[in-house]
């Protein structure tokens, strides 16, 4: 047997008090506990009425550097992940400038390793097209050599079909899924507020359902023409998720995920007394209805809907604080999404398999990264979680630099104690 | 009676009583302006901010009077001589404001919600002069005076609303506040100019005028924004107003007594024909008589916070 240097001493684990030993960053064994135990030279975790879990992977973030540090840095985006739960972090390439040239992802990654050596780990996400402009194809042989994860117009949907058809073409040769954010490009363009009810009465301009599903519809039809793989970023309605499942259901290769705020709010917040017209809730696509948030929690429950990841988009505070037409779009996410996703398991709306698969395995599977599941040779990336442990959002707790968030002011339950990330304590 | 609110936002923060309350001391301030001297010291040493970050004449002169008639000093910052041009946050605006110490401030704005978002920040009582395409409830309000005026009572009137619903606040803060006097609403438009979910609103909708002009007792037509046509939501002004323009064959099956009424600023020939505008039923130029009073009533009870004696 390999020589054990960490043991995590009477963790809760799916209900069982187990210990965990961990040899060369990798997981050894999970046995249930015993009373007394000799550690030798390993070192010992306690955790006796913690809960560990598995570290989380989020496939859509936005760590604004280069360009736009003072949202945020790659190193404060990668300390919310550390205390967010999260060890695989894919970032998203609308950055000034864009990461459509090798030396944009090479400063990310080199900035990732200045500052956290030990992870949580960056997987850039590339430009799908020059500038993002839709016209031609970015660089993609250098761009994965670089190390890009995956390719994305990101919030730029590509709007000419056949550069589409293309660029998917030709990121497949590079062994890479393409990530599309499905909006038609002329209805309702970012405008962060549903089209329905709650706009009519706000006298907002605003984006309906089907700007959506629209190209939803569009980029499933593609795949499966060319029997290659896509992944539809930050699902937000019913109506996309049954062309989801009905994609899935002949076969077409497509994923997809959807974010916490999408399951937790509806566009009835921007009318609410309090937060009426609040620009925190201002995001793309917009927070929906009621119908559309439980198509969502049927969608990750049944597997229609592969994964969660938050689109954690940090904005400066004056930002935001200004007329709705005027705020940027975006949710800061990544401090509250394992509190706001957990309690949905307590509340019996998100299955707990549902859950550990749209934050672990599905992901991971999908970009190809490594994925901890507690079996023997699995990466050991975990976090000790206390999961009765309450705290309010605000400013000062949380971690990002975008404080963008409808939650600030709401008291959320759990919270990450310890991280470990192959084997190396990070916070 | 203690006016209780700080701030006028919609016609939908108001009670009925309220509402009423605001039609009487719009009234009693309406037989001061039959006086040669039409002015009272009633807000003497008081200061409002006319505060138009989008061009208004009417509604701006309206308030300018009403204040002055009141002997509140008026100070106006519009868009033309302001820092907004210079790329001024509304956030840092709404501080320079406050640090003036106004007594009140009367917002205009292109952006719904802007209103609300000076009234969270600031002490002073916040007028909604209009906000984006949300509410306009000062208007709302000087067209339920007007017909208040003539009809006395407005339940059971059945008030149609013609023309760009979707992107007017008019039409938005008149549904509330006409729905709340017991009226009976209906909209008439294209329906590429009626709000996407019209349909849970309480009115009837139409799209054929001669249709909707059936029996009602009030029409009120809205400006169309030229610039709709570009937008792709109609053909050309012609086609407009032959559909939607208001005209004597829409008139003659209304009620025998029906009232035209008009926001202003009229595009003769387009929403309303010519001849409509200057009719005797027109209650236009009545529109502008009553934003006086009932501007001068709202800034009194705003300012005061004190309600009837």
């Amino acid at each position: 047997m390999a020589k054990i240097d960490l043991i995590i001493r009477r963790a809760n684990l799916d209900g069982k008090e187990v210990d965990v030993f961990v040899s060369k960053g990798k997981i050894e064994k999970v046995k249930t506990s015993v009373k007394t135990l000799e550690p030798g030279d390993a070192k010992v975790e306690e955790a006796f009425g913690l809960t560990l879990m598995a570290s989380m992977t989020d496939v859509h973030v936005h760590l604004r550097e280069p360009g736009q540090e003072y949202k945020e840095d790659i190193e404060s985006g990668l300390r919310t992940a550390a205390w967010g739960g999260f060890s695989n972090i894919m970032c998203m390439a609308n950055t000034k400038p864009i990461n459509d040239d090798e030396s944009v992802t090479n400063l990310m990654l080199s900035q990732a390793k200045k500052y956290w050596p030990k992870g949580p780990r960056l997987f850039p996400i590339g430009a799908l097209t020059k500038g993002l402009s839709g016209k031609e194809l970015a660089p993609m042989a250098e761009l994965a050599k670089a190390g890009c994860a995956a390719f994305s117009n990101d919030g730029v949907p590509v709007k000419s079909t056949k550069i589409f058809r293309c660029a998917m073409e030709y990121a497949s040769d590079w062994d890479r899924v393409v990530i599309d954010h499905c909006e038609d490009p002329y209805m309702g363009v970012a405008a962060g507020v549903n089209e329905g009810a709650v706009s009519s009465r706000l006298g907002l301009s605003a984006q309906p359902d089907m700007a959506e599903a629209l190209q939803v519809s569009r980029d499933i039809l593609i795949a499966e023409y060319l029997d290659l793989p896509i992944h539809l970023a930050h699902i937000s309605c019913k109506k996309s998720v049954d062309l989801i499942r009905f994609g899935k259901e002949r076969g077409v290769k497509v994923t997809a995920e959807t974010a916490p705020h999408y399951l937790i709010l509806t566009e009835d917040y921007l009318e609410n007394e309090a937060t009426e017209y609040d620009t925190n809730a201002k995001v793309n696509p917009p927070l929906r209805t009621k119908e559309d948030q439980q198509s969502l929690l049927d969608a990750l429950n049944d597997g229609t809907m592969d994964c969660l990841a938050t689109d954690h988009a940090p904005h400066a505070a004056f930002e935001k604080e200004t007329e709705f037409d005027v705020a940027p779009c975006g949710i800061s996410g990544l401090d509250t999404a394992l509190s706001v996703t957990w309690q949905l398991v307590q509340d019996g709306k998100l299955n707990k398999d549902a859950f550990t698969r749209a934050w672990t395995t599905a992901p991971c599977g999908i970009f190809n990264l490594p994925v901890n599941t507690f079996k023997p040779g699995d990466p050991a990336d975990f976090f000790l979680f206390d999961p009765d442990e309450e705290w309010v959002v605000s400013p000062e707790t949380m971690q990002s630099k975008g404080k963008n968030t409808p939650l600030l002011g709401t008291t959320l339950k759990g919270r990450v104690k310890t991280h470990f990330i192959q084997g190396k304590k990070i916070v | 009676m203690k006016w209780l609110h700080k701030d006028l936002l919609d016609v939908s923060q108001l009670s009925q009583s309220e509402v009423m309350a605001i039609f009487e001391t719009a009234g009693r301030f309406q037989e001061l302006q039959e006086r040669p001297v039409k002015k009272v010291p009633t807000l003497k040493g008081r200061s409002v901010i006319l505060f138009f970050a989008e061009p208004s004449t009417r509604t701006k002169t309206s308030f300018d009077v009403a204040g002055k008639r009141l002997s509140a000093d008026t100070f106006s910052l519009a868009k033309s001589s302001s820092s907004l041009t210079k790329g001024e946050t509304l956030k840092d605006t709404a501080l320079t404001l406050q640090a003036m110490a106004p007594d009140a401030i009367v917002i205009r704005h292109w952006s719904s919600g802007a209103a609300r978002f000076l009234a969270d920040r600031l002490d002073c009582p916040i007028i909604n002069a209009g906000d984006g395409r949300h509410a306009h409830p000062t208007q709302a309000l000087l067209d339920s005076f007007t017909l208040h005026q003539d009809w006395g009572d407005l339940g059971g009137k059945t008030v149609l609303i013609l023309g760009d619903v979707a992107h007017s606040r008019v039409a938005r803060s008149n549904v509330i506040l006409l729905n709340k006097l017991g009226a009976k609403v209906r909209v008439c438009a294209p329906r590429t100019l009626l709000p996407p979910a019209v349909n849970q609103w309480p009115v009837e909708v139409y799209s054929d005028l001669t249709e909707a002009s059936k029996g009602v007792d009030a029409i009120m037509c809205l400006r169309l924004q030229l610039e709709r046509q570009q937008d792709g939501l109609l053909p050309d002004l012609r086609e407009y107003a032959r559909t939607y323009g208001l005209g004597e064959r829409h008139v003659d099956v209304a009620n025998p007594d029906v009232k035209i009424m008009h926001p202003g600023p009229m595009n003769r020939g387009v929403e309303i024909s010519s001849d409509l505008a200057d009719c005797a039923d027109s209650l236009v130029l009545d529109q502008v008589s009553s934003g006086v009073v009932v501007r001068m009533a709202l800034l009194f009870l705003y300012m005061t916070r004190k309600g009837e004696e």
